[in-house]
């Protein structure tokens, strides 16, 4: 009895952990592998270089600018898209006239693809005609600008981009809390006086705190997995001021045909992905009060 | 005084909410306004511009756009079809069998929460490249099939249904595959919606992978079409741009619209754990 229990239970698996295996697990120690080999080309197959690989990121500028720009860009898009996501649940959760029209609005963003949202945002961008450069110049009389072209600037307008397009993901997530909260606790907390910044201070915002790790752990995932609109919009540029890691990794494995240290920049993301995470669930943890 | 400060504060609250959508919806109107305009207004703003469908149809005939819609509309399905199939068959295992393994077996799916396929382009593509399948939608697909997400969530809501309802099956003969699929499948159609919801619009909206794998028309998603058709620097009027951009997110848009209320709810659903 025992025995066709486990043997269905492998049976059922079996499929799902074929492809499972297959494109996740097994390619991603592969990864490992591989990093530590050449670049095969033509007829000269990879090669075992030891840590050369390794020895070449340590002294490639652009990879610490891309690092660099990949961590400013998680700090730009995570608190901001957390933020504003909060702030749009607290009021779409709210009595408010026409909330199914502003919940709408929110999220139509997080529908569109982001290369569509890219193209979009091209549009505003374009210097002199661009929506931009027409607001600012009827507004304060600006000059013309080029916000994707200048080093300055470039990354912060692939941030806006980027939390316009978050932030309604990330409030339903957070809807779905609120409305899970009873209405007797902040009922309560009214009666003994409370002010509306109190409860959120003291009862909704910690009852939230398991729904921030959810976010935020989604959130640092995004944001070192979001470059479609790189694409589009600066291509990296202008001198890698707007390209992050993921897009490094295209460009080297897929542009220049470096696969092995393509492969060695995977591995530095992969292990930036599991020590964010790991970090990111204890400090969270202990501060989380579950109910 | 007081009786007058919630009045204030629900107003300023409303006023608040109302100028962030504005705020949000603005891109996506200016795209739909220069879209159904002449070029001659794509940067003037006038009330009483003459609309037309010119735009999309310009851009309809400048590529291929009948061919990537029909690429994506196989690739969503198919890979939907897929992990419907391959998830729901590991999520039951996962909660209603005991064998050794299992919560080994069951990080290992979790893990693909965070290290996600479109990560890994590197390895994938030397996997495809020995299958011999590059530039095929089969190879946009594989590497999403056997989703993490979707196990997880399936296993979620097939724990919550009672052990009650499975041994009275059981007692009347049911096979587990019967079991599965009078009582299990059906008790899950919420989770089902939700999750499909998620994976069309995730996968109508891939770009990185599908750009990597493909390179012809013939297997070519919207996206990766898109962006082929916006970075031709051939003098493309942004009115024809914009109207292509609408085109392929229009459907998602339009479903979206239809329903709304799911859509919303089922992101919901899929966000509680």
């Amino acid at each position: 009895m025992l025995r066709r229990e486990w043997i269905y239970g492998w049976l059922l698996l079996l499929p799902a952990l074929v492809f499972l295996f297959a494109f996740t697990h097994l390619p991603a120690i592969a990864t490992i592998w591989h990093s530590f080999h050449s670049t095969p080309r033509g007829r000269r197959p990879a090669r075992f270089i030891g840590l050369d690989n390794y020895e070449k990121l340590i002294g490639d500028p652009v990879f610490w600018k891309v690092l660099g720009n990949n961590a400013w860009f998680a700090l730009g898009t995570i608190p901001t898209s957390i933020g504003i996501a909060l702030l749009m649940a607290l009021w779409v959760n709210d009595r408010l006239a026409g909330r199914a029209a502003v919940r709408m609005a929110y999220f139509a963003p997080t529908v569109l693809p982001l290369i569509a949202v890219a193209n979009i945002w091209l549009f505003f961008y374009t210097p002199g005609f661009g929506l931009f450069d027409q607001i600012t110049a009827a507004l304060f009389g600006w000059p013309q600008s080029n916000l994707l072209g200048d080093h300055t600037t470039a990354l912060g307008a692939i941030i806006v981009v980027t939390i316009w397009k978050e932030a309604g993901f990330f409030m339903i997530f957070y809807l779905a809390a609120l409305q899970s909260i009873p209405v007797s606790l902040v009922e309560a907390a009214r009666v003994e006086g409370a002010g509306r910044w109190t409860i959120f201070r003291r009862i909704i915002f910690p009852l939230l705190m398991p729904t921030t790790l959810f976010v935020s752990v989604n959130a640092v995932i995004n944001s070192f997995r979001l470059v479609d609109h790189i694409f589009l919009l600066t291509g990296g540029g202008p001198d890698n001021a707007s390209s992050l890691l993921l897009f490094y990794i295209y460009e080297i494995a897929f542009k220049y045909w470096e696969t092995g240290y393509g492969a060695t920049l995977t591995v530095v993301l992969l292990a930036l992905l599991s020590a964010l995470a790991i970090g990111q669930f204890f400090l969270f943890d202990r501060r989380i009060h579950y109910k | 005084m007081t009786r007058f400060a919630p009045d204030i504060d629900r107003w300023l609250n409303t006023l608040g909410a109302w100028a962030l959508a504005v705020l949000w919806v603005l891109p996506l109107a200016y795209a739909v306004w220069t879209a159904v305009h002449p070029a001659a207004y794509e940067a003037r703003f006038d009330l009483f511009a003459p609309l037309t469908a010119d735009n999309f149809a310009k851009a309809w005939n400048a590529a291929p756009f009948s061919r990537y819609f029909l690429n994506t509309f196989i690739l969503v399905t198919g890979i939907l079809a897929c992990q419907l199939v391959l998830c729901t068959l590991a999520a039951f295992a996962f909660a209603r069998f005991r064998f050794p393994g299992r919560s080994a077996l069951f990080a290992l799916v979790l893990l693909q929460l965070l290290v996600m396929p479109d990560i890994l382009i590197v390895e994938n593509y030397r996997t495809m490249r020995q299958l011999g399948l590059v530039d095929t939608i089969t190879a946009i697909a594989l590497p999403y099939v056997a989703s993490g997400f979707a196990i997880f969530l399936l296993r979620q809501t097939f724990m919550t249904i009672p052990r009650e309802l499975d041994e009275a099956a059981r007692v009347e003969g049911s096979s587990y595959l019967g079991l599965l699929w009078r009582i299990y499948i059906p008790l899950a159609k919420p989770t089902y919606l939700a999750f499909g919801l998620v994976s069309v619009s995730h996968h109508w909206n891939n770009f990185l992978w599908p750009l990597i794998v493909t390179n012809s028309v013939n297997t070519r998603p919207v996206t990766v079409g898109l962006s082929v058709f916006s970075a031709v620097d051939s003098g493309i009027e942004w009115a024809t741009i914009n109207a292509a951009t609408l085109m392929t997110s229009g459907p998602l848009l339009i479903a979206f619209l239809l329903f709304q209320r799911q859509f919303v709810q089922s992101f919901m659903r899929a966000g509680i754990k």
